[in-house]
């Protein structure tokens, strides 16, 4: 350990692709200033995407319409399984419909400041832009948006923001809008554009000569492992929560796709920067695999508390209202309940220390809607969150309609990700990430119903753009074929990485090395981070590494459907993934958004910022496994939003 | 348009509900016909010869009889054919059973396909017996149809044949009607109930009906 | 709790299966029924045996991955989705019996894990509405009435899980195409493909092997999102009115 905290610093990064300019005509300027492919070259190109989500569906099914050939891949059996389908709230949108002062800028505005001024200011304004179109596109595919009774689209308010502007279909928004998507791309894939490969995993990138020219997959079925080539690469593979084991996450969301291009060469951008998401369920037990979310949108009318006392078990209908605190109300009273996620999830963490948490182990706070049912009537609740609380009811076995629901913060979310450039580009030449995959919109913490908007954004709209100057500039690649020596190299290093988990025939599951590290991260790089805790998180994560790789039990062979082997390799890069993101939590010794240091907080308690050092990102480059990473830094430059104190109070 | 009805498994559907439809009209009128044999049998036989009649001057002898026998032998056809085909394919898409299994569907839906062969195979007897008088019990006499039935429903195995069949024909129009109902897409959350009630109804009445001869004649109202 | 399973076990698709007995204790009755499985892989790792393999992945009832039969029913007792289940759906002392969904057009890939990629085919054929990237006409351009908003929605809350198949004695996916027909038909987008797509979606199923639907009504019951068996009857009235059309022209 002591070796791997002595990072260096290189070079610092700097993002060439962004035009210089007003900010909102930055987007125009560089789709202009962006080399064209003629349409008759277009199906002469191969793209490769990988992962069927918003932002890969959406990017597969567009290039596809533009006549790129396209090859996609995800492990799920279908495309239409992927992880955005679980998102609920809904989607962000400059519309204004309501004539509540919205607009670009101010959407712009709120996420800048909503990520706590660690973003970069070109693409969010991008990001504002395009949302607009994001809605337009979703409706004329047929996606069933919430609608009012004049039969216009329906709208409501989400965390951090005092606008309407959140689109929405019941608590199902991310379903329809990813259904939206796979239908855009089986259209595609009965038009012979796209050669879609599902139960198929990335298990590593192809470079040759400095450029991303194909993967290394896994045929989930028959065992396979195969190359395929293509003339740039496209990773839509998702975010790395699952690094904590327990987190919101798909069972089979992992990290693999992303980690195997950092180790190829493409730098990780603030890989510490995570969303503890404050409305989960909280756990009932060990066993517990994965942890539920529950959409932010209740807390448009859910009211949040806890007993005033430390340690008052009474049942909460039997504590009276001055016996009980309304925190979030109290230290924010003008945006109460709806502060961002990362202050609402600290503070239940922080009522939760203070010993007034409810439910088993104190670890949980009440998500009241008595007063609501009363206001609105039972049958508004219902209408409007009826499908939550039934999943609610069927985790917990309680009743919300009449006991207030028990949360707790639950890992969610990664604003880190693959450093990109505003063409979303990686430092690997043709190597695209897109989504949660990347780093680039959110700063230090993402606001509610952004996500969808920005794998949206990224797939139907700004990778279509950006990719074609690639590919314009790189017309004539020299076909790669599977006798290259570099091909050959990296098939054989996942052979070698597969055959070995196979051969140790040890006496731990998968699963045992999973929770262990799950437990570390969550303990030393959760809610709050600290020097030391992270010092020791450092040394106990090569430690479990060591220990992975002598007593990894996967029964079975390569060559057949191996569930267990699947799981086991993704955890040999989450032991590697899990040190970087303690690396650079604590490199970063300021809080900003999700990132919570201890040692640095205002007063009151909240995360206090170190503008003068830390105003940049974070970008990592590979040294080998173990070795200390070098920080290129990113510097950020705030031209229109100026850092503040974030204050929602 | 006939291609794609006849290749199509929804299409084939809505073949078995058209031809149903029919064949139940007829039933309503055929069951009709037949109570008259409770006005005794110059009525009823007069009817049955009036069948052959209708539609004169303009039309010949028995022709109306005979287009109504064409377009039920063609409905027959039409609808074995069709179930006979979709149960093959429904049988061909779940091949293997389940280990676990336990009752599923409700009486009528379960009893479609057998009770469809019951009654076809009752539609043969009943035209041998009471048509063309092939297998009748006692001496059969073309124009005397009130004899042929009650000598019919004088043995114990004609009542029985009859009235299982009858039996097979309401639990087959419960739930046809209303299947038919859905294949046409004339069903809507609305109209649930009363397509159902319809169904139930028309089975009943049917059922009662029919089995009400073979009824007069065993209990001696009817000789 | 201490459990009696009975578990499908077949190592792969050309393979002839088995039903195994394994006896699981130390289950918790806040466990869901895919916790306790892994539970039981866990056990079975460690004591050197192959693991139950089955589809699943959100495990929030919304992905539609998991897909087992549970004691005859699709997904369980409960109405729900299999990883929605909780164990104290069951007693102690129960016996469990676990299958796969069987169907033609379901091939099993292993143990518990079907192959149902004839759903994406079906949707292939007619499941969107032709809208490249960058067409799309201001949002509030067209109205859509409430009514129809949420009829679209209902429908569209399909989750390809296919319990609808496994449910049906005919292994009819009629409940699967239906939604998605009800779901784009309704909608004034999906107005202009409206006879194309139900005639396409229709006769992919018919291609991909699955059965005829006989109205059991079996898979309207295992539905876990609920969507209603008068979809199928929607269905048919579209697929009528787009027979007659083509008839015409």
């Amino acid at each position: 350990m002591t070796d791997y905290v002595n990072y260096t610093t290189g070079e610092p990064v700097a993002d060439t692709k962004a035009p210089a300019g007003p900010i909102h005509e930055r987007w125009d300027t560089r789709r202009f200033e962006a080399k064209l492919v003629n349409p008759a070259n277009r199906r002469k190109h191969t793209v490769i995407v990988v992962g069927t989500g918003l932002a890969g569906g959406s990017a597969g099914a567009t290039l596809a319409e533009q006549g790129y050939h396209v090859v996609q891949f995800c492990y799920q059996d279908s495309p239409r399984r992927a992880h955005s389908i679980a998102a609920q709230g809904g989607i962000n949108a400059a519309k204004n419909y309501r004539n509540d002062g919205d607009s670009i800028h101010r959407l712009f505005y709120d996420t800048v400041k909503g990520g706590d001024f660690r973003a970069r200011e070109s693409n969010v304004a991008r990001l504002a832009q395009i949302s607009v179109e994001i809605i337009d596109q979703c409706v004329a595919q047929g996606v069933p948006f919430a609608r009012e009774y004049g039969g216009l689209l329906d709208t409501r308010s989400f965390g951090g923001v005092q606008v309407s502007r959140t689109f929405y279909a019941r608590g199902q928004t991310g379903q329809q809008l990813l259904l939206g998507a796979y239908q855009a791309l089986s259209r595609q894939i009965a038009a012979g554009n796209v050669e879609m490969h599902p139960r198929t995993e990335m298990l590593d990138l192809i470079v040759v000569d400095g450029r991303a020219r194909g993967i290394v997959a896994r045929d989930l079925i028959t065992g396979r492992i195969d190359t395929y080539f293509a003339d740039a690469v496209v990773l839509a593979s998702g975010g790395y929560g699952n690094v904590f084991y327990l987190s919101t996450n798909a069972m089979n969301s992992n990290a693999t796709a992303i980690w195997r291009a950092h180790r190829r060469g493409a730098y990780f951008a603030n890989p510490c920067f995570t969303q503890i998401h404050p409305t989960c369920i909280p756990r009932t037990g060990d066993h517990q695999s994965k942890l539920t979310l529950m959409s932010e949108s209740l807390r448009n009318d859910g009211r949040i508390w806890v007993p005033r006392a430390k340690g008052d078990d009474r049942p909460p209908n039997r504590i009276p209202e001055e016996e009980r605190d309304y925190y979030l109300e109290r230290i924010y009273p003008s945006f109460g309940n709806l502060v961002p996620r990362d202050i609402a999830s600290r503070a239940a963490k922080n009522v939760c220390d203070e010993g007034r948490g409810v439910g088993p182990g104190g670890q949980g706070v009440y998500l009241d809607f008595a007063d609501a049912i009363q206001r609105m009537g039972r049958g508004a609740v219902e209408a409007k969150y009826g499908n939550l609380f039934d999943m609610y009811q069927r985790i917990t076995d309680e009743d919300p309609y009449e006991v207030p629901m028990r949360i707790y913060p639950a890992v969610h979310y990664t604003m880190g990700g693959l450093w990109v450039d505003y063409d979303l580009q990686t430092t690997v030449p043709g190597l695209f990430a897109v989504g949660e995959a990347n780093f680039s919109d959110h700063g230090a913490n993402r606001l509610g119903a952004s996500a969808l908007m920005q794998g949206l954004a990224d797939g139907y709209f700004v990778l279509p753009a950006t990719i074609n100057d690639y590919l314009a500039r790189n017309p004539h690649q020299a076909p790669v074929t599977p006798e290259h020596p570099a091909v050959q190299e990296v098939l054989a290093e996942t052979e070698d990485r597969l055959n070995l988990l196979l051969a140790v025939d040890g006496d731990r599951t998968p699963d045992s090395f999973h929770r262990e590290l799950g437990e570390i991260m969550w303990e030393f790089c959760g809610m709050a981070r600290t020097d030391e805790g992270l010092r020791k998180a450092l040394e106990r994560i090569p430690q479990i590494r060591e220990e992975f790789w002598r007593r990894i039990k996967v029964p079975g062979t390569g060559q057949e459907f191996n569930q267990s082997l699947e799981k086991a390799n993704r955890i040999v890069d989450y032991l590697e993934l899990a040190e970087l993101m303690c690396l650079d939590a604590l490199h970063r010794a300021e809080s900003c958004g999700g990132h919570f240091r201890e040692e640095s907080q205002t007063p009151d308690g909240e995360a206090a910022r170190t503008d003068e050092e830390f105003a940049y990102a974070a970008a990592w480059e590979f040294a080998g496994t173990g070795s200390a990473p070098v920080l290129h830094k990113e510097d950020l430059v705030f031209e229109y939003v100026h850092p503040t104190q974030r204050s929602y109070a | 348009m006939a291609r794609t009805m006849w290749d199509s498994s929804v299409g084939k559907k809505t073949v078995m509900a058209v031809s149903g439809l029919i064949m139940l009209l007829y039933l309503v009128v055929h069951m009709i016909g037949n109570l008259k044999i409770y006005f005794g049998a110059d009525e009823f036989n007069h009817y049955a010869h009036w069948l052959r009649t209708v539609g004169e001057p303009f039309m010949h002898y028995e022709w109306t009889l005979w287009i109504i026998r064409v377009v039920l032998v063609v409905a027959v056809v039409a609808h074995a054919t069709s179930a006979y085909q979709l149960s093959r394919r429904d049988i061909k898409a779940r091949p293997s059973k389940y280990v676990h299994s336990r009752p599923r569907a409700s009486y009528a839906t379960r009893t479609m396909r057998w009770g469809g062969i019951i009654l076809g195979l009752f539609i043969v007897w009943h035209i041998l017996d009471l048509t063309t008088g092939t297998v009748h019990s006692g001496g059969f006499q073309p124009g005397h149809p009130y004899q042929n039935v009650v000598d019919t429903f004088s043995t114990w195995y004609g009542d029985v044949i009859y009235i299982v069949a009858m039996l097979a024909l309401g639990l087959h129009i419960r739930h046809g009607f209303w299947s038919a109902a859905q294949t046409l897409g004339v069903g809507s959350r609305a109209r649930d109930r009363a397509l159902k009630t319809t169904a139930n109804v028309l089975a009943l009445l049917l059922t009662a009906g029919f089995i009400a001869v073979p009824v007069g004649v065993m209990t001696g109202v009817v000789s | 709790m201490k459990l009696t399973l009975r578990v499908w076990r077949q190592q792969n698709a050309d393979a002839d299966g088995t039903m195994s007995t394994y006896e699981v204790d130390g289950i918790s009755s806040d466990m869901s029924f895919l916790d306790m499985l892994d539970l039981l892989n866990e056990r079975l790792i460690l004591s050197g045996e192959d693991p139950v393999a089955f589809d699943h992945d959100c495990r929030e009832g919304i992905c539609g991955a998991c897909s087992l039969v549970i004691n005859g029913d699709a997904h369980g007792p409960e109405r729900t989705t299999t990883c929605q289940l909780h164990m104290r759906s069951f007693k102690d002392g129960d016996t469990i019996d676990i299958e796969p969904w069987r169907a033609a057009a379901f091939p099993v890939i292993k143990d518990l894990v079907v192959d149902r990629s004839a759903f994406d085919r079906i949707i292939q054929a007619g499941g969107y509405v032709t809208a490249p990237t960058g067409s799309a006409p201001e949002a509030h351009a067209t109205a859509v009435p409430k009514a129809d908003a949420d009829f679209a929605f209902e429908h569209a809350e399909c989750i390809g899980c296919g319990a609808c198949v496994a449910a049906c004695p005919n292994g009819a996916a009629m409940l699967f195409t239906s939604a998605k027909i009800n779901h784009l038909n309704v909608l004034p987008q999906g107005a202009p493909e409206r006879e194309t797509r139900v005639l396409d979606m229709v006769a992919q199923m018919d291609e991909e092997g699955f059965g005829g639907c006989t109205l059991t009504g079996e898979c309207a019951t295992a539905c876990p999102k609920g969507i209603p068996l008068m979809s199928i009857t929607g269905m048919n009235r579209e697929w009528l009115r787009a027979t007659r059309k083509a008839g015409k022209r």
